[in-house]
């Protein structure tokens, strides 16, 4: 919903990047020349190093990055939603006001106890953002960007703060809300496996520009699952660790449980 | 009574056990029941036993009893309720100027570059010069009536209000900012939702010392120059050695402040409910 200074006028694509280059110091860019397209519904992980770039990119496809050097053309719809690492709720308001902040509609208070439903927060309203807990808070930040439907989420290490367990409960929870409102989404891990599970295509960014495109193509999303495994071990090959775990082990605290979140 | 309480077989089912292990805590605890007036209490009591007691002359300090007595006489010929009602006016149209006047500024110097660089540099000069030292030249521009008192406290206010709402509003995270842009929010909701709010517990730290600076401006003005108010009838008093008088003037000032204090607490606590601290 911010403005922007491209507006897509062909609706087979959600995202278009042509060219784009960001660089915060004379010494070198930090996104060298890259191009990306993101179709209506796709759901695209990013990964890559700490540091190649990967926030830079969501902020200029956010449009938070005016202060930025750099050029490059950039197409994003209209509606556009962004989930930050903390949740960043308003402290000074309940989780409720939290949800339709900026809302505008008559029927936001309506609209914004739906989308608390949808993400497991009924009846938690009237509740101050710091009474949450750290999973809960992202779950209020989640209702928040999808009560606005928008077109494109973009999300940036939306669960990195997470315990284990609660985001295994995340990454069923978002997959369930993207089936529903089928918003594009660009998701920024770090987290080969989130990558896999949750996405149709992973993107590797090295270098400042689209090093490796793959398709997820999973009948079960299982590390079980050896055509899973090996497309584990091909992208950790791609940011430089060795997978020596590659004809699929199975660890507990990795398990991919499709069961629905509460 | 207690040993046989002791002694009684416990009944199993009437008391689930209870064993915790439970840190020190370091912060300062349950808030007690009417903990902000034992101070005063104290103080109260001491000058009562002081008074009984023939430990405090009556001619330095008038016993608590005769400062009633006093006080009745006063209120039977209207005069403290009428010296009271000047006083107040006084100071509350002084503190609401100084409020609205330091708030705008805060805000417009906190939210735009120019208006920063117009409203900062001013506001620090005056604070460094003493508000009362101010007092003789605005007799000059305003004369000795109600407008050069009501300024006078106005003055005393906005400096506070104003220092503290921009500090404020200035220590809100820019993240805040960043979500308040992607939310396509405009600036008037921005205003509303996130810099008000966010400067709301700075603004309060600073009403509370406005507060103050309103009452000891008051003080002053009514002290130099004037015909009504507590403040003159503190200076009559002291004409005629009245100690009585005065300390029913300084008690009604104590009071003054007292509940101001306390209303901008409760404001506080209202205000702020959305905060995790130490005062609970
Ligand atoms: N505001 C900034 N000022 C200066 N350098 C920055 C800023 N933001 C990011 N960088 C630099 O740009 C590079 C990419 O950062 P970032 O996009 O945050 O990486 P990632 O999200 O992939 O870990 C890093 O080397 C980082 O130091
Ligand atoms: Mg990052």
């Amino acid at each position: 919903m911010a403005t922007h200074p491209g507006r897509l006028t062909d609706r087979t694509a959600a995202v278009r990047v042509r060219g784009l280059h960001r660089s915060f110091s004379r010494a070198g860019g930090v996104l060298n020349g890259l191009d990306l397209d993101i179709a209506p519904g796709e759901f695209v992980a990013l990964i890559g190093r700490s540091g190649s770039g990967k926030s830079t990119l969501l902020r200029a496809l956010a449009g938070l990055d005016r202060d930025v050097a750099g050029h490059g053309a950039v197409d994003v719809p209209d509606k556009v939603s962004v989930v930050f690492q903390d949740s960043r709720l308003l402290p000074w308001k309940r989780v409720l006001d939290n949800v339709t902040f900026g809302l505008r509609d008559k029927d936001a208070a309506q609209r914004g106890q739906v989308a608390l439903a949808e993400v497991g927060l009924e009846g938690r309203e009237k509740a101050w953002p710091h009474e949450l807990s750290g999973g809960e808070q992202q779950r209020a930040a989640l209702a928040r960007s999808l009560v606005r439907d928008p077109e494109l989420l973009l999300a940036d290490e939306p669960f990195g703060a997470l315990d284990a367990l609660t985001r295994i409960r995340m990454h069923v929870l978002l997959r369930k809300l993207c089936e529903a409102h089928q918003p594009a989404v660009l998701l920024v891990t770090h987290d080969v496996d989130e990558a896999i599970v949750l996405a149709d295509r992973v993107i590797v960014l090295d270098d400042g520009v689209v090093a490796r495109d793959l398709r997820v193509d999973l009948d079960r999303r299982s590390q079980a699952d050896p055509e899973f495994a090996a497309l584990r071990a091909q992208l950790l090959a791609e940011l430089g660790v060795e997978d020596d775990s590659a004809p699929a082990p199975r660890h507990a605290h990795t398990r991919y449980d499709r069961k629905a979140a509460s | 009574m207690t040993t046989i309480e002791a002694t009684r077989p416990r009944l199993p089912s009437a008391e689930p056990a209870d064993d915790r292990v439970v840190r020190r805590r370091l912060g300062p605890g349950r808030r007690i029941r009417f903990g902000y007036a034992v101070g005063p209490v104290a103080l109260l009591a001491l000058w009562v036993v002081g008074s009984a007691t023939g430990l405090i002359d009556p001619r330095t300090l008038s016993e608590p009893w005769t400062v009633v007595a006093t006080a009745g006489g006063l209120i039977e010929s209207g005069r403290l309720q009428e010296s009271l009602a000047t006083s107040a006016v006084r100071a509350v149209l002084g503190l609401l100027i100084g409020v609205a006047a330091g708030t705008v500024l805060a805000i417009v110097s906190g939210l735009s570059r120019l208006g920063e660089s117009f409203i900062d540099g001013p506001v620090q000069i005056k604070r460094s010069i003493p508000n009362l030292a101010l007092i003789p030249l605005l007799i000059l521009w305003f004369g000795i009536g109600e407008e050069m008192k009501v300024i006078t406290i106005a003055l005393g206010v906005f400096v506070p209000i104003y220092i503290h709402t921009h500090n404020g509003l200035r220590s809100i995270e820019g993240k805040y900012a960043e979500l308040a842009e992607t939310a396509g929010v405009s600036r008037g909701e921005f205003v509303r939702h996130v810099v008000l709010p966010g400067a709301m517990p700075g603004f309060l730290l600073g009403l509370r010392f406005a507060v103050t600076g309103a009452l000891l401006a008051l003080v002053v003005v009514e002290q130099i120059n004037s015909t009504s108010g507590i403040g003159h009838m503190i200076t009559l008093a002291s004409n005629y050695g009245q100690t009585d008088v005065i300390v029913v003037g300084l008690v009604v000032y104590a009071i003054l402040g007292l509940v101001a204090d306390g209303s901008v607490r409760l404001i506080e606590r209202k205000a702020l409910s959305w905060r995790r601290t130490l005062a609970g």
